[in-house]
C-alpha cells in the first residue's frame, strides 16, 4: 500500500489492495480455471470438478479464451492480475492434443511453471454414484512412485499438484473431519489421479482402520510439453523472509528421547573456598547414615 | 468329532479373516516421507507396473489397494500428533499440525522493508516517540464525547464556520475565508508532494540495491533502462561509435572518461609533453632522497592533528550539537588546506 501512487479514497479499497499485496506470511494460492478456444465436453468437465474439489480458493472462468499458453502468457498474467490467482489450468482440444490440461503456477503475476497434461480417461463426480465429502475439505496427499523423485520434470510436477490441491495452511485439524485423499500413481509414463472418500473403521486399538471409497474425479493423465522455470528463478520464489524462521534460543537442545538440555556459563570457581555446610543436597540422608554407620545399635525399642 | 474339529478350524479362519480386517499394519519395502502439516506422504517403492498395465477394474483394484495402505499409514501418524479435545470434553478431537516442511514457491515476493521517511529519520535522531491519542474528544459546546476529526468532530464542522478572526498585523481588507481555504489547499498540496518524494525516495532507494540489471518481473525504472541501453549500444565491435539512435534520444552520447583514474591520453598526443614527462619520471626514479608531495604531506598532518583532538576530547564531555553543528563546522575545516 506504501506503493501506491494513488491512495485509495475508501476503506474497502484499501481493504482490497491490503488482500493483494505481498505479506510476510501470504494468503492461501487461488486458482483460475479456464477454457481454451477449442475446449470439448471432457475438458469442460474436468474443469467443473476440479473447481468443485478447490471450492472456494478456485474461480470458473465460462467464457472460452482463445489463447494458447505455451506461446503467449500475457493474457494468463493478465487474468491472473485481475482476479489475484496464482494458479490456473487451462483447458483445450485440438486434434494434435486432443483433452488438454495445461496445469502451471506465477510468481509476481509472471508464469513460473507450466506443464501440459493430456487427460485420457475421465471419470467425472456425477459418474460415481455415492455420497461426496463437504466443500472446502483440506485433502490428503499421496504421491507413489519413484518417478516422483527420479525425474525433474515430474519432480516439479509433483510440488505443482501439492501447491494446487494443498488447500489453506492450518494450525490444527480435527481427526475425524480426515475424509478426502487424492492418490497420484507415477507408473509407465503415465500418471493416475484417483480420489477417495475415507471411512475410518473400528480397529483393535486407538488407531482405526481405513477404508476407501472411489468418490471424485479420476483422471489418467500423461505428460506432454513443459516450460520449467530457470533455476534461478525458481530459487528467488522459493526464498523465504527472515521474519519466519523461528528464533533459535541459544544454550537449549533437545535429544532423541525428548529431554531439553541447557548449558550455563561459570566463572571459574575456586573449589577449595565452597561453602560445603550450607548446601543441603550434601547432607547425608537418615538412611545412608544408618546404612554408613552398619554396627551401631539402633534406639532402644519402646516395650510394650 | 470331525465336525467338532472342521467348525473349530473353520471359526479360526474366519476369526483371522476378521483380524486382518480390523488390522492396522501395513508392509512397506521403503519408509513413506511424511509432511504432516501439509497432510502429505511420498511412497518412494516403485509401484507393480507389469500388474497395472493391464487395464479395467484390476487396475481400479489394485489402485485402491495401494491408496489404502498408504492412508494407513499416513492417518496413522496423524493419529499419533498430541490431539486434544476442543470446546470442552464433549467437543471433537483435533490434533496438533506441525509446520509444513515441503519448500513450495511463493506466490509473491517477500515485502521489502521500505526506507524511513524524512519526518521518521528526524524523529528518530530526535527521540520523538508517537504519542497515543485518544479518539474521543470532549466539546465543551455541545457537551458530550465527540470525535477528534471526521464526521460530526468536536470543533464543529469547519466548512460551516461562520466567524473567521482577523489576526493581529494582518491586512483588514483581506477576505480571512479565503485566506483559510487557500492555506488549507496548501497544506494539502504540501502534504500530498512530501508523501510522492518519499515514495520515490523508497523507490529509488529500493532499485539501487538488487544487482541484476534486469528484474525478472519486468518493473524496471527509467535510469536502469537507461543503464542497459547503453551497455547494450557499447557492446558493439566499434563500441558503439555507429549505433544508430532513436529519434528522441540524446545525439551525443554522455562522456566516456569513466572517472579520475581511467583516463588515458590519446596516441599521437604532443610528443615533446611526453618526453618531458619520461624524463622527469625517470629523474625521479633515481634521485636518492624520496620526493617531498606536498598535498599529501599537509593532509596528513592535519589528520594526525585531527586524531590527537579527538583522543583529547574523549575525556571531557561531548557537546550534542547534532546534525546542523556538525554540518556547520565541516567548511571551516576544509578551507586550511593549501593547494
Amino acid at each position: 500500500l506504501i506503493y501506491c501512487y494513488r491512495k485509495p479514497k475508501t476503506k474497502r479499497a484499501k481493504r482490497f489492495l491490503e488482500k493483494r499485496e505481498p505479506k510476510l506470511n501470504e494468503n492461501t494460492k487461488n486458482a483460475m480455471l479456464i477454457k481454451g478456444g477449442n475446449a470439448n465436453l471432457t475438458v469442460t468437465e474436468v474443469l467443473k470438478d476440479i473447481y468443485a474439489v478447490k471450492k472456494p480458493f478456485a474461480v470458473l472462468y465460462k467464457r472460452k479464451n482463445i489463447t494458447r499458453p505455451f506461446e503467449d502468457q500475457t493474457s494468463l498474467e493478465f487474468f491472473s492480475k485481475k482476479s489475484d490467482c496464482s494458479l490456473f489450468l487451462f483447458g483445450s482440444h485440438n486434434k494434435k492434443r486432443p483433452n488438454n490440461l495445461v496445469i502451471g503456477r506465477m510468481f509476481d503475476y509472471h508464469v513460473l511453471d507450466m506443464i501440459e497434461l493430456g487427460v485420457e480417461k475421465f471419470v467425472s463426480l456425477k459418474e460415481i454414484k455415492n455420497s461426496k465429502c463437504p466443500e472446502g475439505t483440506k485433502p490428503m496427499l499421496i504421491f507413489a512412485g519413484d518417478m516422483f523423485d527420479v525425474n525433474e520434470e515430474y519432480r516439479r510436477l509433483k510440488s505443482l499438484l501439492i501447491d494446487f490441491f494443498r488447500g489453506p495452511t492450518v494450525p490444527s485439524i480435527r481427526l475425524a473431519g480426515l475424509e478426502y485423499i487424492l492418490h497420484f500413481t507415477a507408473v509407465d509414463g503415465k500418471i493416475y489421479m484417483r480420489s477417495y472418500k475415507v471411512l475410518l473403521k473400528k480397529s483393535g486399538c486407538k488407531i482405526p482402520r481405513i477404508e476407501l471409497e472411489e468418490m471424485g474425479p479420476s483422471l489418467d493423465l500423461v505428460m506432454r510439453r513443459t516450460h520449467l522455470a530457470s533455476d534461478d528463478l525458481y530459487k528467488l520464489s522459493l526464498k523465504q523472509p527472515k521474519g519466519l524462521k523461528p528464533k533459535k534460543k541459544k544454550n537449549i537442545s533437545h535429544d532423541v528421547f525428548g529431554t531439553t538440555y541447557g548449558r550455563i556459563h561459570m566463572q571459574k570457581q575456586d573449589l577449595s573456598k565452597l561453602q560445603t555446610r550450607k548446601m543441603k543436597g550434601l547432607k547425608k540422608r537418615p538412611a545412608e547414615k544408618s546404612a554408613e554407620d552398619g554396627g551401631v545399635t539402633p534406639k532402644k525399642l519402646k516395650s510394650a | 468329532m470331525a465336525a467338532v474339529r472342521v467348525e473349530a478350524v473353520l471359526a479360526a479362519a474366519e476369526e483371522q479373516e476378521a483380524e486382518k480386517r480390523r488390522s492396522i499394519a501395513v508392509e512397506k519395502e521403503l519408509e513413506l516421507e511424511y509432511d504432516l502439516g501439509n497432510l502429505l506422504a511420498v511412497d518412494r517403492n516403485p509401484p507393480p507396473a507389469a500388474a497395472l498395465r493391464g487395464a479395467g477394474p484390476r487396475r481400479e483394484a489394485l489402485l485402491r489397494a495401494l491408496a489404502r495402505d498408504n492412508t494407513q499409514l499416513l492417518v496413522s501418524r496423524l493419529w499419533e500428533l498430541p490431539a486434544e479435545r476442543a470446546g470442552g470434553a464433549g467437543g471433537p478431537l483435533v490434533a496438533q499440525l506441525p509446520e509444513p516442511t515441503f519448500r513450495l514457491p511463493r506466490e509473491k515476493p517477500p515485502p521489502k522493508p521500505r526506507p524511513p521517511t524524512r519526518w521518521e529519520q528526524f524523529a528518530r535522531l530526535k527521540g520523538i516517540r508517537r504519542k497515543k491519542k485518544t479518539s474521543l474528544v470532549w466539546d465543551e459546546q455541545a457537551k458530550e464525547w465527540r470525535r477528534r476529526w471526521g464526521y460530526r468532530r468536536a470543533g464543529g464542522d469547519p466548512s460551516r464556520a461562520w466567524l473567521a478572526e482577523v489576526p493581529a498585523g494582518a491586512d483588514p481588507e483581506e477576505d480571512q475565508f479565503a485566506r483559510l481555504r487557500r492555506e488549507k489547499r496548501e497544506r494539502v498540496a504540501r502534504n500530498e508532494l512530501n508523501r510522492l518524494r518519499n515514495l520515490a525516495r523508497a523507490h529509488r532507494a529500493g532499485s539501487a540495491v538488487p544487482a541484476a540489471p534486469l528484474h525478472p518481473t519486468g518493473h524496471q525504472d527509467r535510469d536502469e533502462l537507461r543503464h542497459v541501453a547503453r551497455v547494450a549500444r557499447v557492446s558493439t565491435a566499434s563500441l558503439g561509435r555507429f549505433q544508430p539512435r532513436l529519434p528522441k534520444e540524446s545525439a551525443e552520447p554522455p562522456s566516456r572518461s569513466g572517472g579520475k583514474k581511467r583516463r588515458f591520453e590519446p596516441l599521437l598526443g604532443n610528443l615533446a609533453a611526453e618526453r618531458s614527462r619520461q624524463l622527469e619520471l625517470l629523474r625521479d626514479m633515481g634521485k636518492k632522497k624520496p620526493v617531498l608531495d606536498i598535498t599529501r604531506a599537509v593532509n596528513k598532518q592535519m589528520r594526525q592533528e585531527e586524531a590527537e583532538a579527538a583522543a583529547a576530547n574523549k575525556g571531557k564531555k561531548q557537546s550534542k550539537r547534532g546534525k546542523r553543528g556538525r554540518r556547520q563546522q565541516r567548511p571551516g575545516r576544509s578551507g586550511k588546506k593549501s593547494g
